[in-house]
């Protein structure tokens, strides 16, 4: 077993133990640091997929932002463990099911995939990863999107704003 | 796609809004994942025969433009659930039945 795949396997147990652990854990806190670790091995599966910008941009934007904000919110709310009513036991199984075959589905409609049989990802080989060759397809071939995402994030900063203003 | 599925479980079953949410952003993580694994994989023979050609490069621009939207939707949800909390003091996500009136 190479190191590549022992790598792998190493963050791929760590993103799926640390996404049940977000699930299982009472207090708020706990899951919020338990998805960061899932963000952390996600960004070690891009540095493997030899996509090192978006590697590096979901560190920043997700474990750095996106999860400040999420300790903000629930230590502004101060909550703790015993505030959170328990749903009944059968509802949490029926959800158990239902997601479990909805993985079964997802997992045999993999497998039988023609197009997939016998590939493998390539780990190591192409640039296009690479910052450079990103940016250059960013900005040109993809400049409308771009400015209508920030079309976006102007909306969505104005609108984050008149929804927590107090009235 | 065992994240993925673990998301939706975790949207299904828990009634803390934020764990609700935080299981959506699980859910976005996962299907960026997917998607450079499987532009990996489908442009691999293009790749292998000659490393400097774009191919691929879709799947990686469609992951930032979901990371950009993913941000912008953060913001307002969590200003959303703060105002929820504001107004009913607490995060369960079955006050909002109340809307259907």
């Amino acid at each position: 077993m190479s190191i590549v795949q022992l790598l792998f396997s190493f963050l791929s147990v760590l993103a799926i133990f640390g996404a049940i652990m977000v699930l299982v854990s009472k207090n708020p806190v706990h899951s919020v640091l338990w998805l960061i670790t899932v963000f952390f091995a996600i960004s070690g599966h891009y540095v493997l997929l030899n996509a090192q910008f978006l590697a590096i941009v979901n560190l920043i934007v997700y474990a750095g932002a996106i999860m400040v904000l999420f300790l903000f919110v629930i230590m502004l709310m101060n909550l703790n463990a015993e505030a959170e009513p328990r749903k009944h036991l059968w509802m949490k199984f029926a959800g158990v099911i239902a997601g479990g075959c909805f993985l079964m589905v997802l997992v045999s409609l993999i497998r039988q995939t023609t197009e997939l049989t016998g590939k493998t990802a390539l780990m190591k080989e192409g640039n296009i990863g690479l910052i450079k060759n990103l940016g250059k397809a960013l900005f040109s071939d993809y400049v409308v999107p771009f400015e209508i995402s920030s079309v976006l994030f102007l909306s969505a900063m104005v609108g984050a704003v008149v929804i927590g203003k107090k009235d | 796609m065992a994240l993925f599925s673990i998301g939706i479980i975790g949207v299904l079953t828990r009634r803390n809004a934020i764990i609700v949410f935080m299981c959506i952003e699980l859910m976005l993580n996962a299907v960026n994942l997917l998607l450079v694994a499987f532009s990996k994989v489908h442009y691999g023979a293009a790749l292998a025969g000659n490393p400097a050609t774009t191919a691929g490069v879709d799947g990686q621009l469609f992951v930032f433009f979901i990371m950009v939207v993913a941000a912008a939707e953060v913001s307002v949800g969590l200003a959303i659930i703060v105002m929820m909390y504001r107004n009913t003091h607490s995060v369960d996500v079955n006050f909002l039945n109340r809307l259907k009136n």
